[in-house]
């Protein structure tokens, strides 16, 4: 017998610790950017030494005036931490769905899941569905709820229409369910009086205004949507091979797509109720961070928390900062950079199958 | 009796694509299943492992595998399918160690040592360990059958199910797969289920033989009584025998 190779699988151990360190610097040196830089700059030790107090009570910040720190910690930090959840959200459940539907270009946005949980979210304003005790809890729960309905609308269209979910199926379903429920959402934000930027923020997202309620809505469900998901990498890693074939080695094949489908609508309806819809972010991370750490899910996932984090907290900076004082609407950051990618994955992978 | 398979069918619509099909399996078989295109071997194959709605019952030592979960059915009952399209550019060595999936508990599940020993039997036995980290998206289709006939030799159940294992393998991988499958089956409690397209396979490997046509049982049985020429004729439309001997003819 042959003396075995050494076993490489997808990148080694160094290199996974390397790039790990990668990840965390790329994601801090993002986020004190993202504070410090604005329509009010302010320096970087400011930032740090208030940011180290607030959270760990470190240090003095006492020589700091007041209007400083109002604005870096209920203005800036808020606005950074939620960004970087929604990134670390969307990006996650895109990885997920590519992994599960054995399809590089499934993505929230994709396969028009966003569009579901924003029409849910304005319909839970618009009838002034509301829980009690949690401001804002009943919009998120809407949002959940339809995007989970669409996602499961979406599926099972798609499955009738073609048994195989085949990337130009599940697509055009996708862009097709994104259009209607783009347009009834548009519809209801018109005759429910709202002004127009409120139709701007469901078709393009923004964290404009957002401060510490809106982090506290969202950790809660990043948290119950995030571990348990990551936890499920290796069925991922069955599931990327055909679902067939992942029942053959021992999956529960509809247990577990169930679980997965109900996750990702957690973490992607709640983005939405925070952030509005913001595309492509699901697309472009998981793709970006399979190139450089192989498909293999128990790599793949965590480092698209932390890429999407640092994607999101990064776009929101230039959406605030290029036009300032006028703010881009994130989305269309987003879907500038998703939309090039889109069509490179798609070109790419049709002509490799010729 | 190892496996038996009592009155499957599957209509789809109004279709009936598998019409009541039982047998038996034994242990150290290795059973061939025949019949032209469109016959209803792959779907039959499906119902047997339970991911596509039938009539019908299977029973491994006298259990209903309905009762089984999946990860015990995946440490009894194996199946290599007849088409793999990976889309992501997994390694054949990830892609080979997803067969102990059905092994492994616990959220933070790493390959045990056994795991490992099984991983490299099985791509020592299917002769793939030299492409170990490649990328299953730039194999050829023979690797790639290969690959997965490796992920299903780690699996290391007790009855494999094979979908037309040879059809993208060279003549020198065929005979070098059927070789394998004959040694593999002589442990205890193992029986191989194939379909097989290529006669002369059938007579040189299977123990036993079912020929389909049109979603019904043809024949079953002994090897060469399934594979008499009445039979052959009757559902391939070809006299078979007088053909190969025409073939034959060609190497003398």
């Amino acid at each position: 017998m042959k003396t075995p190779k050494t076993i490489r699988k997808g990148i080694g151990h160094t290199k996974t610790v390397l790039l790990t360190a990668f990840a965390i610097l790329l994601f801090f040196v993002v986020f004190f950017l993202s504070i410090l830089i604005g329509s009010i700059g302010f320096s970087l030790n400011e930032t740090i030494r208030l940011t180290l107090n607030y959270f760990f009570g470190l240090g003095d910040t006492s020589d700091i005036p007041d209007s400083v720190i109002t604005i870096i910690l209920s203005v800036r930090l808020p606005r950074v931490i939620l960004s970087a959840l929604v990134g670390a959200s969307l990006s996650l459940a895109g990885a997920a769905m590519q992994g599960l539907l054995k399809n590089p270009l499934a993505d929230g946005s994709t396969l028009g899941i966003t569009s579901g949980g924003a029409l849910g979210a304005v319909l839970s304003i618009v009838l002034g569905i509301n829980i009690p005790f949690f401001p804002q809890a009943g919009l998120a729960v809407m949002s959940i709820l339809s995007s989970f309905l669409s996602l499961l609308f979406i599926l099972t269209l798609t499955y009738k229409i073609d048994l195989n979910l085949s990337n130009q199926t599940i697509i055009l379903t996708g862009v097709i369910f994104s259009m209607l429920a783009g347009s009834i959402t548009s519809l209801l934000v018109a005759l429910s009086g709202s002004n127009l930027r409120q139709v701007v923020f469901w078709s393009m997202g923004s964290f404009s205004g957002k401060g510490w309620s809106h982090v506290a809505l969202m950790l809660p469900f990043f948290i119950i949507g995030a571990i348990p998901l990551i936890s499920l990498s290796r069925e991922l890693n069955a599931f990327s091979l055909g679902e067939e074939q992942a029942g053959f080695i021992g999956v529960s094949t509809k247990k577990v797509k169930f679980a997965i489908l109900i996750l990702v609508s957690i973490l992607v309806g709640i983005s939405v109720a925070v952030g509005g819809t913001i595309g492509f972010v699901g697309l472009v991370i998981p793709h970006i961070t399979r190139f450089i750490t192989g498909p293999d899910h128990k790599k793949l996932l965590p480092f698209s928390v932390v890429f999407g984090a640092s994607f999101l907290m990064g776009t929101d900076l230039l959406s605030r900062t290029v036009l300032s004082p006028a703010e881009i609407p994130i989305g269309v950051v987003t879907s500038l950079v998703g939309g090039i990618l889109f069509i490179y994955i798609f070109y790419t992978g049709i002509n490799s199958r010729r | 009796m190892l496996l038996e398979i009592k009155g499957i069918s599957v209509r789809i619509k109004d279709r009936k694509i598998v019409d009541s099909i039982s047998f038996k399996v034994d242990e150290h078989d290795i059973y061939m299943v025949m019949g032209p295109n469109g016959a209803g071997k792959t779907t039959l194959f499906k119902a047997i492992m339970g991911i596509m709605p039938h009539k019908g019952k299977v029973f491994l030592d006298g259990i209903d595998i309905e009762t089984f979960k999946p990860k015990e059915l995946a440490k009894k009952i194996g199946v290599l399918s007849q088409k793999h399209q990976p889309q992501f550019a997994h390694s054949v060595y990830d892609v080979v160690s997803l067969g102990r999936y059905a092994y492994q508990s616990g959220i933070f599940r790493r390959l045990s040592e056994k795991d490992k020993e099984k991983i490299e039997e099985a791509l020592v036995l299917t002769g793939i360990e030299d492409i170990r980290d490649q990328s299953v998206l730039t194999l050829s289709g023979g690797e790639l059958q290969r690959t997965f006939l490796a992920q299903l030799f780690a699996q290391d159940p007790q009855i494999l199910i094979l979908d037309e294992p040879a059809s993208h393998l060279d003549l020198q991988y065929q005979i070098a797969v059927f070789d394998l499958l004959v040694k593999w089956v002589r442990e205890k409690k193992r029986a191989v289920i194939a379909s097989v397209h290529d006669l002369n396979t059938v007579y040189s490997y299977g123990t036993k033989a079912l020929l389909m046509n049109r979603g019904k049982v043809h024949s079953e049985g002994a090897v060469d009584e399934v594979l008499k020429r009445e039979n052959l004729k009757s559902v391939y439309n070809v006299d078979v025998a007088e053909w190969m001997k025409n073939l034959l003819k060609h190497w003398e």
